[in-house]
């Protein structure tokens, strides 16, 4: 049958009067929006007890979408918009999305010190390995050899991997999704959000337009059955070796640590202390 | 409560992922729109639903007519 009426979780999720949105044909921005409107809806909070934050990039026009409390920042900084948000109202969920370039390029000290502090916020990357909207730069997780505009004999950088680096910083939930795999990636943004601490969602995303025709990696279809073939899970992934992990996708929850003292709470306590009767 | 196949052309940007990922073969591609081939061999999955970046084909719930009078 033909309609022109969108599904029940579009209709309740996203300001339908900008649909069909601005993204190309197939880029994978499309299925992670609708993974966040559907963890949101597994987890029934209320959309007006969400505030959605990004920065500036393809990725970033979400905040134009999403029917929640939005703010579309300046480029890299949304995490520290974020942040201000969370301080405010600490009862609120407070969601990032943001693209690859925009959290680990200009963004990436925002990013390591909220990590760092363990603020409740959840951080879901829009990893497309390209500066999308610019047309197709070459961006901190675009692996060694391949194609940008501004790499036309293939980048000589070494790529970030956004979860590690997460990780690394102190993150306390970090897991890795793609658009391939929904149904996993919306649990996974679920779980982020339940976690209280800093948790980041790093989703592989495709660029069909930049990253795929640059790097000759087909459409859409050929980028969503390349993510088919190379996902593996991280119970798999436990039994192999290094090499037979090499250019495969790890995807599931990398890491939890429970406990850790929470950025807003312990600011919390400080207020406590010096307000009179606390 | 059953579910029903609809889609959105307007919204359809004919990139062709759910007709590649349809284990049914329910689906085709016609001047670069989404077209219901075959409706009778739909399992209803979802799997269209769940990848289609521009949320224009999707599963409907139906009210049985019947219930929906009575009430
Ligand atoms: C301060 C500043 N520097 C540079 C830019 C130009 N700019 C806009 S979007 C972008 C990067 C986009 O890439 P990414 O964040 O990976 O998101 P995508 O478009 O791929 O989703 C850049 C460099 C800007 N808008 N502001
Ligand atoms: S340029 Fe790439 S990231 Fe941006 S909308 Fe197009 S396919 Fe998506
Ligand atoms: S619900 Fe499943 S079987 Fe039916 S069209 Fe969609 S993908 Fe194919
Ligand atoms: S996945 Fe969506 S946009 Fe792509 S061809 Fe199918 S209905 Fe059209």
């Amino acid at each position: 049958m033909s309609t022109e009426k969108p599904s029940a979780l579009i209709s309740k999720y996203l300001r339908t009067q900008h649909l069909p949105h601005i993204w190309c044909p197939g880029c994978g921005h499309g299925i992670l929006m609708r993974d966040v409107a559907k963890a949101i809806d597994n987890l029934k909070i209320d959309n007006d007890n969400v505030c959605l934050v990004s920065g500036i990039g393809c990725s970033s026009r979400i905040a134009g979408y999403m029917d929640f409390n939005t703010i579309h920042t300046t480029h890299g900084r949304a995490i520290a918009f974020a942040t201000g948000i969370k301080l405010a109202k600490p009862e609120m969920t407070v969601i990032v999305v943001a693209g690859d370039g925009d959290i680990s390029a200009i963004g990436g000290n925002h990013l390591i010190h909220a990590a760092r502090r363990n603020i409740d916020l959840t951080v879901v990357v829009f990893n497309n390995d390209i500066y999308g909207m610019t047309g197709g730069q070459y961006s901190p997780t675009t692996p060694k050899g391949e194609l940008g505009t501004t790499a036309p004999y293939g980048n000589i950088d070494r790529p970030f991997d956004i979860s590690a680096l997460a990780k690394g910083a102190g993150a306390t939930y970090v897991a890795r999704g793609t658009a391939y795999h929904a149904v996993q990636t919306i649990k996974m943004i679920q779980d982020g959000i339940s976690h209280k601490g800093f948790a980041l969602i790093d989703c592989i995303s495709a660029c069909p337009t930049y990253y795929g025709r640059k790097n000759k990696k087909g459409g859409a279809v050929e980028m969503m059955k390349w993510q088919q073939a190379n996902g593996v899970s991280v119970e798999k992934a436990a039994g192999m070796t290094a090499e037979e992990l090499a250019g495969k996708l790890v995807i599931g929850k990398l890491h939890q640590e429970m406990g850790v003292p929470e950025f807003t709470e312990e600011y919390q306590r400080i207020i406590d202390r010096f307000t009179v009767g606390g | 409560m059953g579910k029903r196949l609809v889609v959105n052309h307007r919204w359809c940007k004919g990139c062709g992922i759910c007709v590649a990922f349809c284990p049914k073969e329910v689906l085709a591609m016609k001047n670069d729109k989404i077209q219901i081939a075959d409706e009778s061999k739909c399992i209803r999955c979802g799997q269209c639903e769940l990848r289609c970046p521009d949320y224009a084909i999707f599963l409907e719930d139906v009210i049985n007519k019947t219930t929906e009078e009575a009430q």
